[in-house]
C-alpha cells in the first residue's frame, strides 16, 4: 500500500448526499478478478451516457477536475454495499482523499486498506471546502496527515480526528495482515481457550 | 459483581483475541462466508504472500451473485465470459485452500446468507463475517455478523481475526403486535424510514420487543438483513426457543452432549437488566403499515396509503437528493402510491428469498394471474428452499399465476447476472436496495414485502395487500 503523507491538489465537488457504492462503481464492473483498472468506470452511470459517451456536465468530465486527487462529498458518502471496488476505482482514477461530514462504516474502513484518507469534518467546514472545490484549479486544498489538518485555498486550517492506529498504518503504508500475524501467539492462545469453552464452534 | 452487559457486549467480549492499548482489537471470527465477487483478489493476495487459510474448517464458500438462475446453468459455457471466470476462480480457490464449498451444481447452493443458516453454520453467539454487506442477516441468531471489504476478507483468511474497534450499542424496540398484512419487511423498512440510512452508523443494533419476539426466524433474518441499510454495522436479536428449534438438527449444528452444552451457553446470550444503550429507538407495532419505497434510498419509505412526496417536503441536502430521486424514478409529487404502475415483479434475495417469503407471496397469488404483460419472477434463496417450495405446491401456484420459477441466486437484487431491468422499467422488488441503477441501468425499484409484491403482480400497480387478502 502506498504511503499517505501530504497532498495538495484540486478537489472535485460532489455535494449530493448518500452517494452509494453502486453509484461509485456499478455492479457490472465487479466481475473483475483484479484490483486495478477500475478508474475509467468510476461513477460510470453518472459519467457516461447509454452509448458510453462522456456526459460533459458531470464533474469528473470537466477539464478542471480530470486529474482531481481529492473529492469533497455530501453526507453519508459510500453507503450501501461492502464492495472494495469502490475505493479501488477512486484510487485508480487518482483520488487519494475524500472529505465529507460522514461515511458509511464499511466504505470508511475499506479506504484505509488502500491508501485513501477519508476525512470527516463538520458541515460548516465541508461547506468552505466545497466552495473551494467549485473553483477548480483556482482553489487548491492541502491535506497534511501527520498534522491532521486540511487547509482551504484562503488559508483556513481545519483539524480532523483520526484513529491513531489507522493514521499510523496510512502514514507508513503498512500491511494490516503482516501486523496482525505478529500477534499470532495471542490468536493461538485465544483459539485454545475458545475451543475448550465452546467446542461446538 | 460485573456491570450489566448488552448482548453485543457479551459476544464482543467472548471474541477479543488481542487488545492494544488504544482499544484496537483482534476479534476472532468463528465463521467466514465467501462468495465469488469479493474474494478473488483476497485469495490472490494470499498466494502472492505465500500464506494459507488459517481455519479452512470455519470457512464456507458458495457462488451466488453472478450465477444465472435459468435452467442449464450447470453448463458453465452458458455464463457470460467474465462471470464464468469469476465462478471458476472460486471453484479453484475453494479446492486449493481446502474450504467448504457448495458449487453451482449442488442442490444446497444458494445465496450465501441463506445457505449459512440453512446448513447450521450460523449459530448463536458466533462472530460471522462475509465480503458482503448483508451479512447482517445472521444477527437474527444472536450472532455478531457484518460485512467486510476484500482486504478484510484476506485478513480473515490469513489470521481468522479482524482488526476492530468496538461499536456503540443501539436498541430498536418494536412494541406490541403487528396488524394484519404487516410483515418483518415492513418493520425493517419502517425503522430505516424513521432513523435514515445513516441513523445506525457507528452502532450495532439490537432489535427487541414483542413484535420481534413474535417473528419467525425467517422474519428475524429479514429484519437484521437490512440493518446495514440503516447504516449499522450489525443487527442482533437475542436467541430464544425459536432460534434453538431452527438450529437443531441442521447439518453443521452440534449434536448430543455438544448440543446440550451449546444450548446452555446460548441461554446466557441476552441483554442484562440495566445494560446501557447509547441510542434507543422505539416503534409501536400497531403503528406500522405495509410500506413501499418511492425514491432511490432505502430511507425513502412511506405507507402504501400515502402519496409521492415533494422534494420541498424535506430539509437540507435531502431536498436536492429527493428531487434527483423523483426525477430518476419518473414520479410526480402528489400521485397516490397505489396509482404507480409497474411492469416487473422480483421476489427473492437474501432479504426475502426464504420459504416463509414464498409462502406469503403464494398465499396472495393462489388462483390468481399476474397482469397481462407483466414480467414476474420468483428466485428462491437456495436450492433447498426451491425444493421445499416445490414439495409444498408453491411452485405450481407461482407458475400457474404466470411467474417464472427460477434457480437459486442473488439474481435481480443486484443484477450482476442476466436478470436485469431495462432503462425506465419499474419493478416491485422484495430485495433491499433501490439505488439508482441497482437492478439495471435506468431501472426503477420499489422495495416492499413479498405479499405486497405479489399483490402488485396481480393488479399491475403498487397495491395495498390488505385489499387483496
Amino acid at each position: 500500500m502506498e504511503k499517505f503523507e501530504k497532498l495538495s491538489g484540486v478537489a472535485a465537488p460532489l455535494p449530493l448526499i448518500n452517494i452509494d457504492t453502486d453509484m461509485i462503481i456499478p455492479k457490472q464492473f465487479l466481475k473483475t478478478i483484479k484490483r486495478s483498472g477500475l478508474g475509467v468506470n468510476l461513477f460510470d452511470e453518472m459519467r457516461y451516457d447509454d452509448q458510453g459517451k462522456e456526459i460533459p456536465d458531470f464533474v469528473l468530465n470537466k477539464p478542471a477536475y480530470r486529474s482531481a486527487q481529492i473529492l469533497v462529498a455530501g453526507d453519508n458518502f459510500g453507503c450501501g454495499s461492502s464492495r472494495e471496488h469502490a475505493p479501488w476505482a477512486l484510487l485508480d482514477f487518482g483520488i487519494r482523499c475524500v472529505i465529507s461530514t460522514s461515511y458509511a462504516d464499511i466504505f470508511y474502513n475499506n479506504c484505509f486498506k488502500n491508501g485513501i484518507l477519508p476525512i470527516t469534518l463538520p458541515k460548516e467546514q465541508v461547506d468552505v471546502l466545497m466552495a473551494d472545490a467549485e473553483k477548480g484549479e483556482n482553489a487548491r486544498i492541502e491535506v497534511d496527515l501527520e498534522a491532521q489538518t486540511v487547509t482551504s485555498a484562503d488559508g483556513q486550517v481545519f483539524s480532523f480526528d483520526l484513529d491513531p492506529f489507522k493514521k499510523h498504518c496510512l502514514l507508513n503504508g503498512l500491511d494490516d495482515i503482516g501486523l496482525s500475524m505478529e500477534k499470532v501467539d495471542s490468536i493461538d492462545a485465544y483459539e485454545a481457550r475458545a475451543s475448550a469453552e465452546r467446542p461446538w464452534v | 459483581m460485573t456491570a450489566p452487559k448488552t448482548l453485543y457486549d457479551k459476544i464482543w467480549d467472548a471474541h477479543v483475541a488481542h487488545e492494544a492499548e488504544d482499544g484496537t482489537c483482534l476479534l476472532y471470527i468463528d465463521r467466514h462466508l465467501v462468495h465469488e465477487v469479493t474474494s478473488p483478489q483476497a485469495f490472490e493476495g494470499l498466494r502472492m504472500a505465500g500464506r494459507k487459510v488459517r481455519a479452512p474448517e470455519k470457512t464456507i464458500a458458495v457462488p451466488d451473485h453472478n450465477v444465472p438462475t435459468t435452467p442449464g446453468r450447470e453448463n458453465a459455457e452458458t455464463m457470460p465470459e467474465d462471470s464464468r471466470i469469476q465462478v471458476a476462480a472460486l471453484d479453484k480457490n475453494a479446492a486449493d485452500f481446502g474450504i467448504h464449498y457448495y458449487p453451482v451444481s449442488d442442490v444446497r447452493q444458494g445465496i450465501v446468507h441463506i445457505v449459512g443458516p440453512e446448513q447450521g453454520w450460523t449459530l448463536p453467539g458466533m462472530t460471522v463475517v462475509c465480503g458482503d454487506s448483508h451479512t447482517a442477516t445472521h444477527g437474527a441468531f444472536g450472532a455478531l455478523a457484518h460485512g467486510i471489504g476484500t482486504s478484510e476478507v484476506e485478513h480473515v483468511l490469513a489470521t481468522q481475526t479482524l482488526i476492530q474497534k468496538k461499536s456503540l450499542n443501539m436498541k430498536v424496540e418494536i412494541t406490541g403486535k403487528l396488524r394484519p398484512g404487516v410483515t418483518a419487511k415492513d418493520i425493517t423498512l419502517s425503522v430505516i424510514g424513521a432513523t435514515g440510512t445513516a441513523g445506525g452508523t457507528g452502532y450495532v443494533i439490537e432489535y427487541c420487543g414483542e413484535a420481534i419476539r413474535d417473528l419467525s426466524m425467517e422474519g428475524r433474518m429479514t429484519v437484521c438483513n437490512m440493518a446495514i441499510e440503516g447504516g449499522a454495522r450489525a443487527g442482533l436479536i437475542a436467541p430464544d426457543e425459536k432460534t434453538f428449534a431452527y438450529c437443531k438438527g441442521r447439518p453443521h449444528a452440534p449434536k448430543g452432549a455438544a448440543w446440550e452444552a451449546a444450548e446452555a451457553y446460548w441461554r446466557t446470550l441476552y441483554t442484562d437488566e440495566g445494560a446501557h444503550f447509547d441510542k434507543v429507538v422505539t416503534l409501536k407495532g400497531e403503528d406500522i403499515a405495509p410500506v413501499v419505497t418511492w425514491g432511490t434510498s432505502p430511507e425513502d419509505v412511506l405507507p402504501i396509503t400515502a402519496a409521492v412526496p415533494a422534494a420541498t417536503d424535506f430539509e437540507g441536502g435531502k431536498v436536492e437528493a429527493a428531487a434527483r430521486s423523483l426525477d430518476y424514478m419518473g414520479l410526480t409529487s402528489g400521485t397516490p402510491l397505489t396509482e404507480i404502475e409497474i411492469d416487473t415483479v422480483f421476489i427473492g434475495s437474501c432479504t426475502n428469498g426464504r420459504i416463509e417469503d414464498l409462502r406469503a407471496a403464494a398465499e396472495i397469488l393462489k388462483g390468481k394471474k399476474v397482469k397481462d404483460g407483466m414480467r414476474a419472477m420468483v428466485v428462491p434463496g437456495s436450492g433447498l428452499v426451491r425444493a421445499q417450495a416445490e414439495e409444498e405446491g408453491l411452485a405450481d401456484i407461482f407458475k400457474e399465476a404466470g411467474f417464472e420459477w427460477r434457480l437459486a441466486g442473488c439474481s435481480m437484487c443486484l443484477a450482476m447476472n442476466p436478470d436485469q431491468l431495462q432503462p425506465g422499467e419499474r419493478c416491485a422488488a422484495t430485495s433491499n436496495r433501490n439505488f439508482e441503477g441497482r437492478q439495471g441501468r435506468g431501472g426503477r425499484t420499489h422495495l416492499m414485502s413479498p405479499a405486497m409484491a405479489a399483490a402488485a403482480a396481480i393488479t399491475g400497480k403498487l397495491t395495498d395487500v390488505r385489499e387483496v387478502m
